[in-house]
């Protein structure tokens, strides 16, 4: 697997650290609640298919958005966590 | 049909004209009192003492592919009960105790191999650990030696001892701990069940479940709609697809999980080794093959296969640990698909659907807990209550942050595990 980072370029997945699902960057507010908390937190989507998940850079140290698939491996797309709406 | 080695010699004069199947494989009925998801190790299981301890054999077990062609069928075959935590300390050893008793309860030979564990350290602190977890086993009534250096040299003299990173400075050796043949328990367990009247049915997917005024009415399948008014969900990596079928997420993520095994080759491992300082494992099957493994991939995946970079991990540390395996051909890999839970431990409950059990969160190391698993969620599905040696494994133990089992203290969060 190869993922692109935006500022390095196309890299071995050796060079990735996984830091999970992407809706880590979609926060609840501070006073949801804890059900709220609880589903951002421990429940997961965990889908077999198309993801959009963060991985870190360990060399350049950024935040990288990547859409890939669960099941082929195949990477669709690549994006700066920073460049990502919220 | 009853095995024996008296059938067998007779057999053999016979030419083998006198086996039966070992299980029917009948069509669904349109309804049963309890269904079981999952024809793997757990539902199987779960199927099995749901008959025995409980009495229900109006029930059915519902596959997608075939019994046993999950991650029971593709695991490296550890069973041990060496748990450090109140919670997996005791559920551990329930089931290892199943273990002992498995072969005569089903009149089946899994190949149970109580050869024994050895969990290698490296480093004082490690020592220090080894130590706590071993009088945290002898507590909960297991057994558990610590071996010095000396002591390992002795059961494992082909170790590097002198490695310049990670000597070996002894280890915890779990004497009860072992293999088994891991086809060999789900099929055992498929042939108790079906001999008590349950129905194993292959080759029937769940597409949907059916829910009513928030309790469970049964399920939709490839092979048609099936009414039941419990049903239990024993589907691993697949957790996450079958919940969203009854509305609901679960606080799982699926990675997955690579093994390796060599060409055969003579006896030389006569246990189960673990390094202490890598993540690595090893045994030898009765074949002859090297039997091991490492850490996951560590991200989300369902492909049943692994990337590269674990596999050289895996095999760097088996070369650092045990040189004398570097000239062994590896002969395949494989990956299984996880169901790792935020804390590593997993979960037997009820749902917030009434009728509706969930087990899963089985992480890497679901195998040894066939029997203790099939067992509780049995006593759960058939008694609404928890079973006592499973009761911890609350699915609201993430949210209320009560009762958290994070064995290796790293946190209850995904992906630390």
């Amino acid at each position: 697997m190869r993922i692109t980072c935006p500022y390095c370029g196309p890299r071995d997945r050796r060079e990735f650290t996984y830091r999970g699902d992407a809706l880590a960057l979609f926060r609840p507010d501070p006073e949801a609640g804890d059900a709220d908390w609880d589903d951002h937190l421990h429940n997961r989507d965990n889908r077999a298919g198309r993801v959009r998940d963060l991985w870190y850079h360990d060399c350049c140290g950024t935040w990288i958005v990547v859409e890939r698939d669960t099941v082929t491996h195949e990477v669709h797309g690549c994006e700066a966590a920073a460049e990502v709406p919220r | 049909m009853r095995y024996s080695g008296f059938k067998v010699i007779l057999e053999g004069l016979r030419g083998n004209t006198g086996w039966a199947p070992a299980w029917r494989d009948p069509d669904p009925k349109p309804a049963y009192d309890a269904l079981i998801i999952g024809g793997g190790g757990h539902g199987l299981a779960t199927a099995f003492y749901l008959a025995k301890n409980h009495g229900m054999t109006n029930i059915a077990v519902l596959e997608r592919g075939y019994l046993g062609g999950g991650n029971v069928g593709r695991n490296t075959t550890i069973v041990r009960a060496n748990y450090g935590l109140p919670g997996n300390s005791e559920f551990y050893s329930h089931s290892l105790k199943l273990w002992e008793q498995m072969e005569s309860e089903l009149n089946y030979n899994v190949m149970h191999s109580q050869r024994g564990i050895i969990n290698l350290f490296h480093s004082d602190g490690a020592r220090d650990a080894a130590a706590r977890r071993g009088n945290a086993m002898i507590n909960q009534g297991d057994d558990a030696i610590l071996l010095d250096r000396d002591g390992v040299r002795k059961l494992l003299p082909y170790l590097d001892f002198d490695n310049h990173r990670f000597p070996v400075y002894g280890g915890l050796y779990h004497p009860r701990g072992g293999t088994a043949r891991h086809d060999a328990v789900a099929w055992g367990y498929a042939r108790g069940a079906d001999s008590r009247g349950v129905d194993l049915i292959q080759n029937c997917a769940v597409t949907g479940i059916d829910i009513e005024d928030g309790r469970v009415v049964g399920v939709q399948t490839t092979r048609g709609p099936i009414r039941a008014k419990k049903i239990g969900m024993a589907v691993a990596g697949r957790t996450s697809q079958v919940a969203e079928m009854a509305g609901f997420r679960v606080p799982i993520e699926s990675h997955v999980l690579q093994a390796f095994v060599t060409e055969g080759l003579k006896p030389v491992i006569d246990h189960v080794i673990t390094f202490g300082a890598g993540h690595f494992y090893i045994s030898q099957s009765d074949k002859g093959g090297l039997v091991f493994g490492g850490d996951l991939d560590l991200y989300a995946s369902y492909a049943a296969r692994g990337n590269l970079p674990t596999a050289e991990h895996v095999v760097e540390a088996a070369v650092q640990l045990m040189p004398v395996i570097g000239k062994a051909r590896m002969l395949r890999s494989w990956g299984g698909i996880m169901d790792m839970s935020p804390d590593g431990s997993p979960i037997i409950d009820r749902t917030h659907i009434e009728g509706l059990y969930l087990n899963c969160g089985w992480c890497y190391g679901g195998f040894k807990a066939v029997p203790g698993s099939g067992y509780s969620f049995a006593h759960l599905i058939a008694t609404d209550s928890p079973h006592a040696p499973a009761a911890r494994y609350r699915l609201d133990r993430f949210r209320t942050g009560v009762g958290i089992m994070d064995e290796e203290a790293t946190g209850s969060q995904h992906n630390l595990h």
